[in-house]
C-alpha cells in the first residue's frame, strides 16, 4: 500500500459510558509506514478510541473502516485477526510464566502432534528479545524481572507479532532512558517496514520526538492534528488545555508564598529516597500548617513514594525522619503510631465495604478508645461527629459503607484518620473521580486541616487536584525530583511543562 | 454537597421495599445452616424413637464436645481467611506430651518422664503453643502460605507423637485433666462445661474485645487493614497460636476423655472441626461468621453424626453421606458470600 493512503479511518466515533460521553463525533485517520502520536489530559477520550480501534469496546456509534472497508470489530480477537495489537497502560502479562511463554503468549509454536515446541520457543523469544536490545535468559520467570524489564517485554511482544497496526498506550511510564531510545529506535524501524504505530504519552518531548502526526483530544473531541515537525511542546499544551484557560487561571493558579520555616517546624524529611526502579534520591521535606503537593504521570513514581511514606513499602536507601526522630518503619502500624495518616488512591483498599461506617471510620483510632473491651458507643460518637465535620451522606454510621456513593466512601477514608489528627497526612489521588461538590468538600477539609497545623502531601496525576490545594509543589518525573515549585505563580501549563 | 443530599434521600427511599429480601439475603449464611439443622433434627426424630431423647441429647453435646474445643481456635484463622491443617495433629501431640510427663503404669513401654501434674499440663500448653508460634514464623515472616505452613505442622506434630509414644499407648494423665475429660459434675460431663466455656470465651474474645474486632477487619479486608495501620502481622501469628493451644486443650482432654494417647488418634477431628466452622455459615474467604455459627455448624455435624447411628442405614454409605452434606454446605458458604456482595453493590 502506498505512504499516505489510511488504512484506517474513523469517522463521526461517539461513544459515552452510562450517560458521559467519552468520545463525541471524533474522526480519526491512520496511514501505512507512520507513527501517530496521542496526546491529551486524562480523561480526555485517547484510550477510549484506541480501545475500540483495538476491539475492546465493540459498543459506538460512527464508521470504521478498515482498508477502504466498512467493518466492526466484535472482540479483541476480531482486532487480532485483522492484524491489530495494542499494548495496553496496564501492565497484563502472565508474572509466574516464562519471558519466552509470556512472548508467545496464546501463540506457542506447537509440532504435528499439538505439543508445545519448547526449545524452539526459546530460542526464537531469545532473538526476538535480542533483536530489541533485551538480554535475559529467556526460561526465566517474567515475574522475577524488574517491571520495566516485564514492560518492555510486553511491548516487545506487541511489536513483534506481526501486526500491522500497533497501538502502545503509555509505554514508557516505567522505562529508564535507554530503554526509551531502543523503544524509540526499533519503533522507527517498524515505521520504515510498513507498519502504522499509535503512540499515546503524557511526556510530550517523547511524542514530538518519534511521531510524524500528532493529534490532540480534548474533552472527548479531537481538537488538533498537525505534523510533529511543525509544533512544539507549548502549542501542544495549549491544544490539550484549551481556551477556557482564563477561568482556569482563577480556580486553579494562585501564587504560593512559602512560609518562614522558623515559624513552623519540619514534620517529616525525606533524604535520598530511592528504591529499584521506581524512585531515585527523593529528597524533600514538609512542614506543620503546609500542603505539599507532588505531581507527576502515571508511573512516575508517587504510588511508590507514598508506600515509603506510610511503612508499606521499604526504601532500598534513604532515610525518613519525622518530628527530628529518624524513623525506619517496619509495618503500616509502627507509621501510624509515628503519626503518619495515608489514605490510599484505591478506596477498595483502603475500606471496609461490608461493614458499617462507624466501624469504618473507628479501626484506625480504635487504641486510643479502647484498651481491652470496645466501646461501641464511643465509636458511634466519634464516627457521628466525622460525619457530620465532612458531611458524609447519608448521615448514618450503621449503614454499610458499601451502600454509599463514591465520593462519600473517599470522605470516609479521610474521616478514619481525623478524631485524632495525625501529624502528617498523606492522600493518594484524593479527589479522583469526585463530582464538583464533593471536590470542593475535600478541598475544604484539606484547608480546615492545614490551618490546625497539620502537615499534608497530596499525591496526584491531575494537576488541577494538586493546584487546588497544595502551598508548595514538587514535579517527580521518572523517579526523580526535577523540578520544586514554591513561592511563585504557578499555572498548570507550567506544572506540564515541568513534567 | 447540598445537591447530593436531595439525591441521596429519595434513593435510599425507594429502596424500602426491598429491604427484607436484601435482609434475608445479607443473613442466608447465618439462615441456611439453622434451617440445615432444623431439618435434620427433624428428620431424625421421625425417623428414629430413640433419637428425640434428654439422654441422646446429652451423647451429642458430649460426642460435639472435643470438636467444639478444637473449632474456638479454627474459628478465628478462617475468619482471617486463612487456614489450619495442623490442629488435629497438634491435638494430638499435646494429649501425648502431657501424657508422657504422667508417671504411667509399669506395663506400659515409654520412657516417659514423671512429673507433677501441673507441671505436665503447663509443658503440654508450652508444646502447644510453641507449635503455633512456628505456624505463625512460617506464615508471617516467612510468608509461606498457611495451607502449606500447617501441612508441614501437621507432618511435625505427628513425628513429635511418633518419637513420644513409639507406637506404644499411654493410659495415665493428670487428675485435673482426666477429671475434666472424664467425669461428670451434677449428671453435666466436665467436658461439656468446658466446650460451652471455650466457645462462650472465643464468643466473647471476638465480640467485644479490640482484639476480635481486628480479626474480623483484617478477614474482611487485609490490605484496608493494613493502610488502617493495623499490625496485620502480629494479628494473624495471634490467631495461629490461639487455634493451636485451643487445639491443645482439646487434645488433652480429649486423651482423657477416650481413656488413652496414642498415635493418630484425633484424625478424624481436623476434617470435623473444618467442617464445623464452614457448615456453620463463617466465610472461608473471611470476615464473616462466628462463634455462633460454629456453635451451630458443631450441632449440625453432631446431629448428622449420631443420628445417622440411629437409623437403619448401610453404615459403609454413612461416609459418602456426611460428604455429601459437607459439599451442600459449601456449596451455600460460596453463594451466601455472593449474593452478599451484590447486596452490598
Amino acid at each position: 500500500m502506498p505512504a499516505g493512503q489510511p488504512i484506517l479511518e474513523l469517522q463521526e466515533i461517539t461513544k459515552a459510558f452510562g450517560g458521559v460521553e467519552a468520545l463525541r463525533g471524533v474522526d480519526f485517520a491512520l496511514t501505512a509506514g507512520e507513527i501517530h502520536g496521542l496526546v491529551g489530559e486524562n480523561g480526555a477520550g485517547k484510550s477510549t478510541l484506541m480501545k475500540i480501534i483495538a476491539g475492546v469496546h465493540a459498543d459506538f456509534s460512527g464508521r470504521f473502516i478498515l482498508d477502504g472497508k466498512e467493518t466492526r470489530f466484535r472482540s479483541v480477537r476480531d482486532a487480532h485477526a485483522a492484524g491489530i495489537a495494542m499494548v495496553h497502560q496496564e501492565l497484563s502479562v502472565a508474572p509466574d510464566l516464562s519471558v519466552a511463554e509470556n512472548v508467545f503468549l496464546g501463540n506457542q509454536p506447537t509440532n504435528r502432534l499439538g505439543f508445545v515446541q519448547w526449545r524452539r520457543m526459546a530460542r526464537e523469544a531469545g532473538e526476538q528479545l535480542k533483536r530489541f536490545g533485551i538480554d535475559v535468559d529467556p526460561m526465566s520467570r517474567l515475574g522475577d524481572l524488574p517491571i520495566g524489564l516485564q514492560q518492555l517485554i510486553e511491548i516487545a511482544r506487541v511489536l513483534f507479532s506481526g501486526a500491522r497496526i500497533i497501538i502502545l498506550d503509555e509505554p514508557t511510564s516505567a522505562l529508564s532512558p535507554p530503554e526509551v531510545e531502543r523503544l524509540f529506535a526499533t519503533l522507527k524501524r517498524l515505521r520504515d517496514e510498513g507498519t502504522s504505530i499509535v503512540f499515546i504519552s503524557h511526556f510530550i518531548e517523547d511524542i514530538l520526538r518519534v511521531s510524524d502526526v500528532v493529534t490532540v483530544f480534548r474533552n472527548g473531541r479531537k481538537v488538533a492534528e498537525t505534523r510533529a515537525a511543525e509544533t512544539s511542546k507549548p502549542a501542544l499544551i495549549e491544544a490539550m488545555i484549551g481556551k477556557g484557560r482564563e477561568a482556569l487561571e482563577e480556580t486553579y493558579t494562585h501564587d504560593i508564598m512559602l512560609p518562614p520555616p522558623a515559624e513552623r517546624p519540619v514534620v517529616l524529611n525525606a533524604n535520598g529516597l530511592s528504591l529499584a526502579r521506581s524512585l531515585r534520591d527523593v529528597s524533600f521535606d514538609v512542614r506543620a500548617g503546609e500542603v505539599l503537593g507532588i505531581y507527576g504521570f502515571m508511573g512516575c513514581g508517587q504510588l511508590e513514594l507514598a508506600r515509603i511514606l506510610f511503612g508499606k513499602l521499604r526504601p532500598d536507601q534513604g532515610s525518613l525522619t519525622v518530628a527530628g526522630d529518624q524513623k525506619a518503619f517496619r509495618s503500616t502500624a509502627d507509621a501510624r503510631r509515628a503519626g503518619i495518616a495515608f489514605v490510599p488512591e484505591s478506596r477498595r483498599d483502603m475500606l471496609f465495604h461490608q461493614e458499617p461506617v462507624y466501624k469504618n471510620i473507628s479501626i484506625s483510632v480504635l487504641d486510643r478508645i479502647s484498651s481491652l473491651l470496645l466501646k461501641p458507643s464511643r465509636e458511634r460518637e466519634i464516627a457521628a461527629r466525622q460525619v457530620d465535620q465532612l458531611r458524609i451522606r447519608p448521615a448514618a454510621v450503621e449503614l454499610d459503607l458499601g451502600m454509599l456513593s463514591g465520593g462519600n466512601q473517599q470522605k470516609v477514608a479521610l474521616a478514619k484518620w481525623l478524631s485524632y489528627p495525625p501529624r502528617l497526612l498523606v492522600l493518594c489521588e484524593p479527589t479522583r473521580g469526585m463530582d464538583v461538590g464533593a471536590k470542593d468538600d475535600v478541598i475544604h477539609i484539606v484547608r480546615d486541616l492545614r490551618a490546625k497545623g497539620l502537615a499534608v502531601i497530596v499525591l496526584s496525576t491531575e494537576p488541577e487536584t494538586v493546584l487546588s490545594l497544595a502551598d508548595r509543589v514538587i514535579v517527580l518525573k521518572r523517579g526523580a525530583v526535577v523540578r520544586e515549585f514554591a513561592n511563585e505563580r504557578i499555572s498548570k501549563d507550567r506544572l506540564l511543562e515541568a513534567a | 454537597m447540598t445537591s447530593g443530599e436531595s439525591v441521596t434521600v429519595p434513593a435510599s427511599d425507594r429502596k424500602r421495599p426491598h429491604r427484607l429480601a436484601a435482609i434475608l439475603r445479607s443473613q442466608m449464611r447465618n439462615i441456611a445452616p439453622f434451617l440445615t439443622l432444623i431439618c435434620l433434627f427433624s428428620f431424625f426424630a421421625v425417623a428414629s424413637p430413640s433419637f428425640a431423647t434428654l439422654d441422646n441429647l446429652g451423647n451429642i453435646l458430649t460426642q460435639i464436645s472435643v470438636t467444639g474445643i478444637i473449632a474456638v481456635g479454627l474459628t478465628f484463622v478462617i475468619l482471617c481467611a486463612e487456614i489450619d491443617l495442623s490442629i488435629a495433629a497438634i491435638a494430638n501431640v499435646t494429649g501425648i506430651a502431657v501424657a508422657y510427663f504422667t508417671l504411667q503404669e509399669s506395663y506400659v513401654n515409654i520412657a516417659n518422664v514423671p512429673m507433677p501434674g501441673w507441671a505436665a499440663i503447663l509443658l503440654a500448653l508450652a508444646l502447644c503453643a510453641l507449635l503455633g508460634l512456628v505456624n505463625a514464623f512460617g506464615l508471617t515472616v516467612i510468608g509461606i502460605p498457611s495451607f502449606i505452613m500447617t501441612l508441614a505442622m501437621m507432618q511435625i506434630a505427628a513425628g513429635i507423637s511418633a518419637l513420644l509414644v513409639r507406637g506404644q499407648i499411654a493410659y495415665k494423665v493428670p487428675p485435673l485433666v482426666s477429671t475434666l475429660g472424664s467425669t461428670s459434675i451434677g449428671g453435666v460431663p466436665w467436658i461439656v462445661i468446658v466446650a460451652a466455656a471455650m466457645l462462650l470465651g472465643g464468643h466473647l474474645v471476638l465480640t467485644y474485645t479490640r482484639f476480635g474486632r481486628y480479626v474480623y477487619m483484617v478477614g474482611g479486608n487485609r490490605e484496608a487493614a493494613e493502610y488502617s495501620g493495623l499490625n496485620v502481622k502480629l494479628i494473624l501469628g495471634s490467631v495461629m497460636v490461639i487455634s493451636a493451644v485451643c487445639a491443645g486443650i482439646g487434645g488433652m482432654l480429649g486423651v482423657a476423655h477416650f481413656g488413652s494417647a496414642q498415635q493418630n488418634e484425633f484424625d478424624t477431628y481436623l476434617l470435623d472441626s473444618i467442617a464445623a466452622v464452614v457448615v456453620g455459615g463463617t466465610s472461608l474467604f473471611g470476615g464473616r461468621g462466628g462463634i455462633g455459627n460454629t456453635i451451630v455448624g458443631l450441632f449440625v455435624l453432631g446431629v448428622l453424626n449420631n443420628g445417622l447411628d440411629h437409623v437403619n442405614i448401610d453404615s459403609f454409605l454413612k461416609i459418602l453421606i456426611r460428604g455429601l452434606i459437607l459439599l451442600a454446605a459449601l456449596i451455600i458458604n460460596v453463594y451466601a458470600q455472593r449474593l452478599r456482595e451484590r447486596t452490598a453493590e
